[in-house]
C-alpha cells in the first residue's frame, strides 16, 4: 500500500491522528466526529492503514527517559569491508534501538535505550569490545523539538 | 551519560527543561503503569472503547486505563497517543540528519528557532568529539526528494546565520535496525516500545 492508495478522507485522517487522539471516553468516535464520518468507518481505514503498512504502529508514544530508563544516539567509523561484520555485531545488542546507515566517515548510527541510565555505559564498552571500534556517543544535552509531522 | 546529569542542567526559559525538572522525582512507573506500557506498546486496540479493551487485559477497569493514561500523558510519560507513519510509505525517501556547529554562547536560542522551523521533526544539542567532530546542533529534515530536504536545510543555514560554522547534511542510506525500547517482563514477540525521540 502506498500514498495512491489513500483516498482524501484517508488523508485527513491520517494527517489528524499524526497530532494525537484525545483520551476521551470514546476517543474513535470523536476524531470521527471531527472528521465528519462514522466511528465504524475510521476504525476500518485505520485497521486498513496499519495492515497495509502505510502506519507503523497506532498507539502511545513513550519518553524513554521518563519511563526510567536510558536513550542515546552514538555512532561508528566502519571499514567498508568490514561493514557487514559491524553491523550484524551491533544490531545483536538487544539495547539497539534502531540503526541507520549514514553517509559520512561516520557512517553507523544507532540509538542506545535501557532500562537504566547507568547501563549506557556498559553497552558501550560492549559495543566496543564486539567491534573493536571506539564509540562516539552523543547523548542529548538539550532537547529543542520533538514532534514527527509528515503531511499527506 | 547520566538522566539526572541531563536533566539538571541548567537551562532557563527552556519549557522542555522546565518540566523535566519537575518530572525528576516521579519518573519511572508504578505496576499498574508498567503494566498498561506493556499493554499498549505494540498498539492501542482498534475498537471502539480502547480503554476496556486494555483493561481486560490487565486486570483494571476502563475508568482506571483511562486515568492511568491521562496522568502518563501530563506527565510526559506518554508524548501523545498517535499514528505513527512509515516515512517511506508516505512518500518521504529523504530523510536527512543536519549536524551545525554553532557557537555555544547563541545555541540555547537558536535551537529553539531552528526547532520551529517547518520541516523539522527533531531537534537536538549534543555534544562535540573534536577533532572528527564539530557539530553541536542536530536537526532531523524529512522530504520527498533530497532537493526538498536542501531547500529546508538552506531555510536552517540562513536563521543560523554568523553563529554557525559548518554543517553537513546526513543522509540515512539504509535502515539496519529499527525495533524499539525493550521493557523487561514484556512478553515475548511483543518486546518493542514505540519512543519517540532520539537521546
Amino acid at each position: 500500500m502506498t500514498l495512491d492508495d489513500l483516498d482524501g478522507v484517508d488523508r485527513r485522517m491520517l494527517n489528524r491522528l499524526q497530532d494525537g487522539l484525545p483520551l476521551v471516553a470514546r476517543p474513535y468516535a470523536a476524531v470521527a466526529d471531527e472528521l465528519g464520518i462514522d466511528e465504524g468507518d475510521l476504525l476500518e481505514r485505520l485497521e486498513r492503514l496499519c495492515g497495509g503498512g502505510v502506519l507503523s504502529r497506532f498507539g502511545p508514544m513513550f519518553h524513554a527517559e521518563r519511563l526510567g530508563g536510558g536513550l542515546t544516539l552514538a555512532a561508528l567509523a566502519v571499514p567498508e569491508a568490514d561493514f557487514g561484520r559491524v553491523s550484524e555485531a551491533v544490531n545483536a545488542l538487544p539495547e539497539v534501538a534502531h540503526n541507520y546507515r549514514r553517509e559520512h566517515e561516520l557512517n553507523m548510527w544507532f540509538v542506545l535505550a535501557t532500562e537504566t541510565p547507568e547501563r549506557i555505559n556498559e553497552v558501550i564498552e560492549e559495543v566496543e569490545a564486539a567491534t573493536g571500534l571506539p564509540v562516539f556517543n552523543m547523548p542529548k544535552e538539550e532537547e529543542f523539538h520533538v514532534r514527527l509531522h509528515l503531511p499527506v | 551519560m547520566s538522566v539526572s546529569t541531563s536533566l539538571s542542567r541548567p537551562a532557563p526559559n527552556s519549557d522542555v527543561h522546565n518540566r523535566d525538572a519537575q518530572q525528576r522525582d516521579d519518573r519511572g512507573l508504578d505496576a499498574a503503569d508498567r503494566a498498561i506500557v506493556l499493554a499498549t506498546q505494540t498498539g492501542l486496540p482498534l475498537v471502539p472503547d480502547p480503554w476496556s479493551a486494555v483493561g481486560r487485559e490487565v486486570g483494571m477497569s476502563g475508568e482506571e486505563v483511562l486515568e492511568r493514561m491521562r496522568a502518563m500523558q501530563a506527565r510526559g510519560v506518554i508524548r501523545r497517543v498517535a499514528a505513527v507513519p512509515n516515512h517511506y510509505r508516505l512518500g518521504y525517501v529523504a530523510n536527512g540528519m543536519t549536524v551545525w556547529d554553532v557557537d555555544d554562547a547563541q545555541i540555547a536560542r537558536l535551537g529553539r528557532e531552528v526547532a520551529a522551523i517547518e520541516g523539522v521533526s527533531h531537534c537536538y544539542r549534543r555534544p562535540r568529539h573534536l577533532p572528527h567532530w564539530p557539530y553541536n546542533l542536530f536537526a532531523m529534515l524529512h522530504g520527498r526528494s533530497r532537493d526538498e530536504v536542501e531547500r529546508q536545510a538552506a531555510a536552517l543555514r540562513e536563521r543560523l546565520g554568523e553563529a554557525c560554522r559548518d554543517h553537513r547534511i546526513l543522509y540515512s542510506s539504509r535502515i539496519l535496525k529499527k525495533t524499539g525500547l525493550r521493557l523487561a517482563g514484556a512478553r515475548p514477540g511483543t518486546a518493542s516500545t514505540a519512543t519517540e525521540g532520539r537521546g
